[in-house]
């Protein structure tokens, strides 16, 4: 029961925003804060007792969800950031149902996909998340290229949900025939392989990780809060939350824990490079989501579920943190440029010191919690290979550099002439946020080795050292052309390798199906017209009594061939009927015969 | 008399009553129509609430009919067939909420709707040939009218078209019937009887054209690629409600066709040739999509959409066909995947239709171009048609979901490749339907007229029901699957377990 109040106290709340509409505009922020806190008190009450709870759903496969360690986690970790977010966004989107409908919604669906036991529960709930990302994304529907933003992501995460139907069907055809998560490992070997390969393809989609990073970038065009909910314990957290599920899953495929784990390490890495020169510090911080998120993929494909899901509750607080101190900036100075939003901490303290701690943790820099969480991944990754904790160790240099960066920038130099007063509501739910991101790595202190704790400490405060040293004379590591600044060309990529390709065969396709497929059917009409037609011709009597004889009788023919061809539809209909009555009599001559 | 024959011949009675008082008032003839259609609804829900469907036909009778042929006046309802006449009845109401603002020839119009929903109601509890083949044809000659009466203007040459190319089908079903008779021993027209005979086993090459003759007829009518260039010009000529019966409605004997007669009467044939109707069916979900999102045209865009989606159908029961007998539940799935989408894809494509006429009504065109923004003038416009286009995505929480997840995971195993490749259908439908979206509802403001009206009342209480359901389905499908599974067993067990 808690379970259930659980999944549908959002979905419900936020259903019934949104068909309320804007009668329900004045009462929405505070209705749906309500809900998100009792959201937030249910989670936690689930955290305690574990609930389980199942509803058959199709033959023989149930809609099952469960609450147990790793889950427990993400509930807490979503309904808290919920919490957070829709507190800014009352002061900062204001009294518009449809938001706060979305918002809800979208959290829901989150609730689902992280307490799911079976693949049909989890699949309903993942595309839902990516259905209502897309509402948020394009939620100022005006603007043609925020839509199109919107369509960008739905459709590229929507490209890699096909992984997940293809890995329901090889579930059932491997031996789970109730679609049960916990199955995944004991099914045949081969259909296993492709349940792996399907749920590898989705979980990195949903996660922007390489190549399917370009889609959050064009996330950025949403509201603030929509980005600091979908960067942090939503949407991107789904796809790593799904691999550190299904480990064990991983593990029994050789070759999707190593692909997983390189995957994971090569986005931190190049992702990381491509925050690095970013001029925009929403599209900073959305390159360092993904950069942040592969050190989860690659903790999945270590076997490294502990310090991966640690990462993801780290990062979660302090991303959502970063999006909210860029959101407040935004509303209040109108720019997310960081050339613009120079001086904006000193004019902001609050905002501004939050910002640093969130900075500093997302950099690694000790004792803040990233630091904690990303070097026990390291610690795993290292036991797995050497190759992989050194591109790791390289992608912890990428985030010191931007993180450095993005925090010099906003405490030195002042270009904030004409800056408003923030709202209250805005503001308060930073410090909470940044004390999270303080100290939620501490649990994990017990685990780690001290001499990579030292290693992976002094790497990123050297980085951001580097960082700022850099940038004491301009902003030297920023770049508006070349690759990185372009994230690896992968949206012009996929548009001129997918969506091109299929528009000129859809096109192409269309006029076949037109001129030959339509064209070939009214030419067998016209062909029989023309054959009557001939038939009916009068030929001239001239020559000789042969010839009359002949053309009185394909008069006779033609008089015939024409009278069925009257247009009226009673006419054709008794004909078909007659043709039929011989192809019946044939039939039974044949059928005796 | 029996209460199945009630509903059915209900609306017709009402059809002729309403044309021998040519006094009533146009308005009188509209609150007739909805009237009949609404008791016919509610008697129909009664009926599946007082006998839910379970193994076996309920509310049967068997008259004799034709004796010299032994074809009788046999019908009766279950689970698969159940479903499909609660989407009939309630896709009629719909229409004849709809057109309580048409003008032109109202009365006709109503006459030629009930006339219409006889035949359809006939159709789908039919359980002989003769019978299911009159029905089937009566609904060619009822749609004929409708298009060429009410339709837009180039209608006539549309009706012709539909007419002649349906009729065709018809006639080779017809011939596959026939065969069927000669076939079984005795011979009979009886489909219940030619289920237990099994009348082609081990008939090799006569199976086989029996086979044909019955594809090809059905495959008409759903329409699959390539007999489906009827369809986009009978949808953009005919009118909405019009569009709405003949996606909804028609286009479902087609595929019903499948799993009421061909799967069960000659289940080895089936097997045998189960991998032709996997590729037909899997060619036509990729070809409808594609084709789909090249058109500008939104009443031919959805028509085309229409192909893929029972191109999901067509996919299902052949994949039914070859999926291995010990996997029973793959094939349930299976099975009750295609029924449930043959219900789904009636509510979506139905809302759609009535959206699309909403839009001709203000613009005058269905020319995508011509539009834009409308959900700044029309939010209740904009918002069910962005209900009805994900639905049509198949999003979770909308039926269309439920049936294409069961088609997927049961049709998987049997028939890898071909599953596996109708993913992509999903996919393409999510752009065009996003394309559409951004096109026509949102970005800056467009509109051929100017002033684009939101929803009147009887629109939005047509169309609002048929999405609702859509959702309800969606979220709670075990009403719905609860009355097809048993049957689909059924079906299934013919199949070996």
């Amino acid at each position: 029961m808690t379970l259930w109040l659980l999944v549908s106290v959002p979905l419900l709340a936020g259903a019934g925003l949104l068909v309320a509409g804007r009668r329900a505009d004045r009462l929405a922020p505070v209705a749906a804060i309500v809900a998100a806190v009792g959201c937030l008190a249910l989670a936690s009450f689930a955290a305690y007792t574990r609930p389980v709870a199942s509803a058959s759903l199709l033959e023989g496969i149930a809609f099952g969800l469960a609450v147990d360690g790793l889950s427990a986690v993400m509930v807490l970790t979503v309904a808290a950031v919920l919490v957070a977010v829709l507190v800014f966004a009352a002061g900062d989107i204001g009294r518009q149902a449809r938001f706060f409908g979305l918002m809800l919604l979208f959290a829901g669906a989150m609730l689902v996909t992280v307490t799911a036991t079976t693949m049909a529960s989890l699949l309903m709930a993942w595309e839902i998340m990516g259905a209502t990302s897309y509402a948020l994304i394009a939620y100022w529907w005006r603007d043609e290229h925020r839509v199109e933003s919107g369509n960008i992501a739905f459709l590229t995460t929507r490209a890699a949900d096909l992984g997940l139907y293809l890995a329901a069907g090889a579930m059932l055809a491997g031996g789970a025939g109730g679609l049960a998560l916990a199955d995944l490992p004991q099914l045949t070997p081969g259909w296993r392989d492709v349940a792996a390969a399907g749920i590898v393809l989705a979980a990195l989609g949903k996660s922007a990780q390489l190549p399917f990073s370009f889609w959050l970038s064009r996330a950025m065009d949403g509201p603030s809060p929509v980005s600091a909910l979908l960067h942090s314990a939503t949407m991107v957290a789904a796809g790593a939350y799904l691999l550190l599920r299904l480990e064990p899953l991983l593990a029994a495929t050789a070759w999707a824990a190593v692909l997983v784990a390189w995957v994971g390490a090569a986005t931190a890495l190049l992702l990381g490079a491509v925050a690095v020169v970013q001029r925009d510090l929403k599209q900073l911080l959305a390159a360092s989501t993904c950069a942040q998120v592969g050190f989860m993929v690659l903790a999945a494909g270590v076997g490294g579920v502990t310090a991966g899901s640690a990462h993801l509750v780290a990062h979660a607080a302090t991303k959502s943190l970063l999006f909210l101190c860029a959101g407040a900036w935004l509303t209040a100075l109108g720019t997310k440029e960081l050339t613009a939003l120079r001086g904006a901490a000193q004019r902001y303290r609050v905002i501004g010191l939050s910002f640093a701690v969130g900075a500093l943790a997302l950099a690694g820099v000790p004792p803040l919690s990233i630091w904690v969480t990303k070097d026990a991944v390291l610690a795993d990754a290292l036991r797995d290979s050497l190759p992989l904790y050194l591109a790791g160790l390289a992608a912890t240099v990428m985030s010191g550099l931007y993180a450095g960066r993005a925090l010099w920038l906003v405490w030195t130099g002042d270009s904030t002439r004409d800056a408003r007063p923030v709202p209250r509501a805005l503001v308060w739910p930073l410090p909470v946020l940044a004390a999270a991101a303080a100290v939620l790595g501490v649990p994990l202190l017990g685990r780690a080795v001290a001499w990579e704790l030292a290693v992976s400490g002094v790497v990123a405060a050297l980085a951001v050292g580097v960082a700022m040293r850099l940038t004491q004379r301009g902003d030297r590591l920023a770049s508006s052309t070349g690759v990185l600044a372009d994230w690896l060309g992968l949206e012009r990529f996929a548009r001129r390798v997918v969506v091109v390709p299929t528009l000129a065969v859809a096109g192409w396709l269309a006029r076949f199906d037109d001129h030959v497929v339509a064209g070939s059917v009214r030419a067998s009409a016209a062909v029989g017209s023309a054959t009557a037609r001939v038939a009916g011709l009068r030929i001239d009597v001239s020559l000789d009594r042969a010839v009359a004889g002949v053309a009185e009788n394909s008069r006779r023919l033609g008089r015939l061939a024409r009278r069925p061809q009257t247009g009226q539809l009673h006419h054709y209909y008794a004909q078909a009927v007659v043709v039929l009555a011989l192809l019946a009599t044939l039939l039974i001559i044949t059928g005796r015969g | 008399m029996n209460v199945l024959s009630i509903v059915v011949f209900l609306p017709v009675a009402a059809a002729v009553a309403l044309l021998l008082f040519p006094r009533m008032s146009d308005s009188a003839v509209r609150w007739t129509w909805i009237t009949v259609t609404a008791v016919d609804f509610l008697l129909v829900l009664g009926l599946w609430i007082a006998s839910p469907p379970g193994d076996g036909f309920a509310y049967e009778v068997d008259l004799r009919w034709i004796p010299s042929v032994d074809s009788g006046y046999h019908i009766g309802v279950d689970g698969l067939s159940m479903p499909l006449v609660a989407l009939t009845a309630g896709l009629f109401l719909a229409c004849a909420v709809y057109s309580a603002r048409e003008t032109r020839r109202v009365r006709s119009f109503a006459a030629l709707f009930l006339f219409l929903q006889t035949v359809c109601l006939g159709l789908f509890v039919s359980l002989d040939l003769i019978l299911f083949f009159v029905f089937f044809d009566l609904s060619i000659v009822g749609m004929y009218f409708v298009i060429a009466g009410w339709g837009h203007r180039d209608a006539a040459r549309a009706a012709l078209q539909f007419f002649l190319y349906t009729f065709l089908g018809s006639l080779a079903l017809l011939l596959g019937f026939i065969g069927l008779y000669l076939a079984a021993a005795p011979h009979t027209f009886d489909i219940v009887e030619l289920t237990r005979q099994n009348p082609l086993a081990g008939k090799g090459v006569t199976g086989a054209l029996i086979l044909l003759a019955l594809g090809v007829g059905l495959a008409i009518k759903t329409p699959t690629v390539p007999f489906h260039t009827w369809l986009p010009p009978a949808h953009t000529e005919a009118p909405a409600a019009g569009s709405a019966i003949l996606a909804g409605v028609l286009l479902k004997m087609g595929t019903y066709g499948f799993v009421r007669i061909v799967m069960p009467v000659l289940p080895g044939v089936w097997r045998q040739y189960a991998l032709v109707f996997v590729i037909v069916g899997v060619v036509s979900v990729i070809y409808g999509a594609l084709v789909a999102l090249a058109q500008r045209d939104f009443k031919r865009m959805i028509a085309y959409t229409s192909v893929n989606h029972m191109g999901y159908v067509v996919l299902a029961v052949g994949a039914a066909g070859l999926v291995a007998s010990s996997e029973s539940q793959a094939r349930h799935l299976a099975i009750t995947g295609a029924v449930t989408q043959m219900v789904s894809h009636g509510l979506i494509t139905g809302a759609l239709f009535l959206l699309a006429g909403a839009m001709w009504d203000r613009g005058g065109t269905y020319d995508m171009d011509s539009y834009g923004g409308l959900a700044a003038q029309a939010p209740r416009f904009a918002g069910l048609t962005g209900l009805a286009a994900f639905a049509s995505l198949g999003l979770p929480g909308f039926s269309g979901f439920i049936a294409e997840f069961q088609i997927f995971t049961g049709s998987l195993g049997g028939a890898p490749v071909a599953t596996a490749l109708a993913f992509l259908g999903i996919l393409i439908t999510a752009a065009l339907f996003l394309r559409v979206l951004q096109q026509v509802l949102l970005g800056s403001q467009r509109s051929p007229s100017g002033k684009f009206g939101d929803l009147t009342w009887p629109e939005a209480a047509s169309i609002v029901p048929l999405i609702a359901l859509s959702v309800l389905i969606g979220l709670f499908p075990r009403p719905l699957l609860d009355a097809i599974e048993p049957a689909a067993r059924t079906v299934s067990a013919i199949f070996g377990g």
